[in-house]
């Protein structure tokens, strides 16, 4: 196979076979090559979890910070840099989790990052135990008698906080997925890809067939400018819906907002301070 | 009746044993077997608590803030990063005066995320307020966490016990598990010297001014002094009824050692090997077991160690710009006493490498061979890169 942009090589991988991880790897390495994404001109932000090993077997710039904070450094290091792609890629556990404040108010926000959540609705670094999306009833060591709390609805979450973009994908539908992530990661502003997966060593609920199953695709003449009609297929449909659910192109972008970009788009670190105009500043609010 | 169990099950039983009400916590390896073990007796039924499941650690401890404001006996257990997230709530616990107990199990911070052993995560909360107590082996995790919650409820602190990730918390040791009835006679039902309660409320965690949120810390040390004091009588009534004890500190020969050897954690018995063969050389040495760190057995400590020639202290943490943590306080406790004997600090097996008999039995050696320490800290077995 002919080796692409973001390919490592040869390197150990630490998953499962037949993990979910797999197919999600794949389809971002695909996407970002179609878009003709530069590695380094990407950073993919991520935490802990093993989502958030990813960017370790993506050929490009990497921060792997704590357990939930993914977002903030990549929000970050977008207002640092506007020039750069940013990815901010993560489990369940770890963006819905410990992550869960930080995954609303970046939304608030609206920083120009993709958020990649490979959802598989159980905690897999750590073994198995329940997640924020594991489903009612589901039985782990922890949770031995099966979870009693409704699962995280991240679409419906981030439709209602009027998101610019939120989608969900399934890491088993390798073309739409890739399709999806282009058109995510093409979207200014806040992007959500939502990427249901299987866990085969830790979730014996929601296998590939269950997922295939459960799930099923907007159709063609589905019109995702619609909030409302949005926030209804995120809690009422039957089946856990695939696609896009929903974009919003007309907000602004946290780094828009940012005063430093009001005149010029230099990144904040190509700048250099001009000492004499601050002290400038500073002497002339000077009273003595 | 002795069973083989792991480090994270002989947490686990004690907790089962100490009829605990209500746990809470977040899992972290190497510190998840403790809560898997602790679900299943909850869901069984043979530990009548309820599991509270949360999305952090910071929220666990918040939970069980309020549990035990209610006058609850309660637990938790974390790690490395996640005794980090739960720092704030660190304080608010013993700022509260809410006797909790945690089993922490010592991991390496992040970055280079590292899941091994290294004690820099709790000693880096020493100036919580939280009673800390550092084992040894799986007898000594299921004895100390007894021992934790009638210290803490005693003096109305937090109560911190410390074991070594994988060394500890994942091996597999006979562990002698007492019977519920015998555990009772030592730890009777919590009986909360102040709680929320419907029927007299009050209002905690209100705004305290300057003229008296002295005061409020004063007394908060003078409860810490108090642990130090009745310490050993817990451990009186303990040995009466388990025949065990282990002392704030414990001395191995050292009444005619030439130098001690300081260790805390599995790599005392690791020591305890070294300082027998050692003694077997006719080479005078001692090894002192550090047990309670929070507070700090000053007296004690300065008793064994005073009249040895040389202190050789081997820290598995590093406070960055300082030196080993346990060599500090170690000089911190002797520096008063005229002629005291110097301390070699020595850091070894930070982030789970290894500390071997060859490598104790190298610091004995590197003490025994210099005048001086070389170094305020010397860094065992570093590589060069």
């Amino acid at each position: 196979m002919k080796k692409g942009p973001f390919d490592m090589g040869q390197i150990d991988i630490a998953w499962c076979p037949g993990c979910g991880n797999f197919g999600i790897l794949t389809a971002l390495k695909g996407a970002l090559t179609e878009l003709g994404v530069r590695p380094e001109k990407l950073v993919i932000a991520s935490g802990i979890g093993q989502a958030a090993k990813t960017p370790h077997y993506v050929r490009t710039n990497v921060f792997n910070g704590l357990h939930g904070r993914a977002v903030p450094a990549a929000t970050a290091i977008k207002a640092a840099n506007p020039g750069l792609t940013v990815i901010a890629e993560g489990g369940d556990g770890d963006m819905y989790g410990e992550g869960g404040n930080h995954f609303i108010h970046a939304i608030r926000r609206n920083p120009d990052i993709t958020v990649i959540v490979h959802n598989n609705m159980v905690y897999a670094l750590t073994k198995g135990q329940a997640s924020p999306t594991s489903s009612i009833g589901f039985k782990t060591p922890v949770q031995v008698r099966g979870v009693t709390e409704e699962p995280f609805n991240a679409i419906a979450v981030s439709v209602a906080l009027n998101a610019s973009f939120v989608a969900r994908a399934f890491a088993g539908d390798h073309d739409q997925t890739k399709d999806i992530i282009k058109k995510a990661v093409s979207h200014r502003g806040f992007a959500l890809v939502e990427i249901l997966q299987p866990c085969v060593s830790f979730n014996k609920v929601n296998t590939y067939q269950w997922f295939k199953e459960n799930t099923a695709y907007h159709e063609a003449s589905y019109d995702p400018s619609d909030r409302f009609a949005a926030f209804k297929r995120a809690t009422e449909a039957e089946k856990m819906l695939l696609g896009i659910f929903y974009v919003n192109p007309d907000k602004p972008c946290f780094e828009d907002t940012l005063p430093p970009y009001y005149k010029e788009t230099t990144p904040l670190f190509k700048r250099r301070i001009d000492g004499e105009k601050l002290f400038g500043l500073i002497d002339s609010r000077r009273r003595v | 009746m002795k069973r083989v169990v792991e480090g994270s099950q002989a947490v686990a039983e004690a907790v089962r044993l100490a009829r605990v009400g209500v746990i809470s916590a977040y899992p972290i390896t190497p510190q998840t077997h403790i809560v898997e073990f602790l679900s299943e007796y909850c869901a069984n039924g043979s530990l009548k608590a309820r599991f509270m499941r949360v999305e952090s650690e910071h929220s666990a401890l918040a939970a069980l803030i309020g549990t035990a404001s209610t006058g609850v006996r309660a637990f938790t257990a974390t790690s490395g990063q996640g005794l980090a997230l739960m720092h704030e709530l660190l304080h608010w616990t013993s700022g509260a005066r809410l006797p909790i107990v945690m089993a922490e199990v010592n991991r390496a911070l992040a970055p280079g995320w590292n899941i091994w052993v290294d004690q820099t995560d709790s000693l880096a909360q020493r100036d919580t307020g939280w009673i800390q107590l550092y084992c040894e082996n799986g007898q000594e995790v299921l004895d100390t966490v007894l021992q934790a919650y009638r210290l803490g409820e005693l003096v109305n602190l937090p109560v911190m016990v410390v074991l070594d990730a994988f060394f500890l918390s994942h091996t597999y040791e006979p562990v002698d598990v007492p019977e519920q009835e015998t555990v009772d006679s030592f730890l009777p039902p919590y009986e909360p010297k102040f709680q929320l309660d419907p029927k007299d409320p009050c209002a905690f965690g209100s705004l305290v001014t300057p003229n008296i949120y002295m005061e409020m810390r004063h007394s908060i040390a003078q409860a810490m002094d108090d642990a130090l004091r009745c310490f050993p009588y817990i451990e009186d009534e303990f040995e009466k009824i388990f025949d065990r004890r282990y002392g704030t500190v414990e001395a191995l020969y050292c009444d005619d050692a030439d130098i001690i050897l300081v260790t805390t954690g599995t790599i005392t018995s690791t020591s305890r090997q070294v300082v027998n063969e050692l003694r077997a050389e006719g080479e005078k040495v001692g090894l002192m077991k550090l047990k309670l760190f929070r507070p700090f057995p000053v007296h004690h400590v300065r008793s064994v160690l005073i009249s040895a020639k040389k202190i050789a202290v081997i820290d598995r943490n590093f406070s960055f710009g300082a030196g080993g943590i346990f060599a500090q306080e170690i000089r911190a406790a002797l520096c008063n006493e005229p002629g005291h004997p110097p301390v070699y600090g020595y850091i070894a097996g930070i982030g789970g490498r290894d500390v071997t008999t060859d490598v104790i039995g190298e610091i004995y050696r590197r003490t025994k061979n210099s005048e001086a320490p070389e170094a305020e800290s010397i860094w065992m077995g570093l590589q060069e890169v």
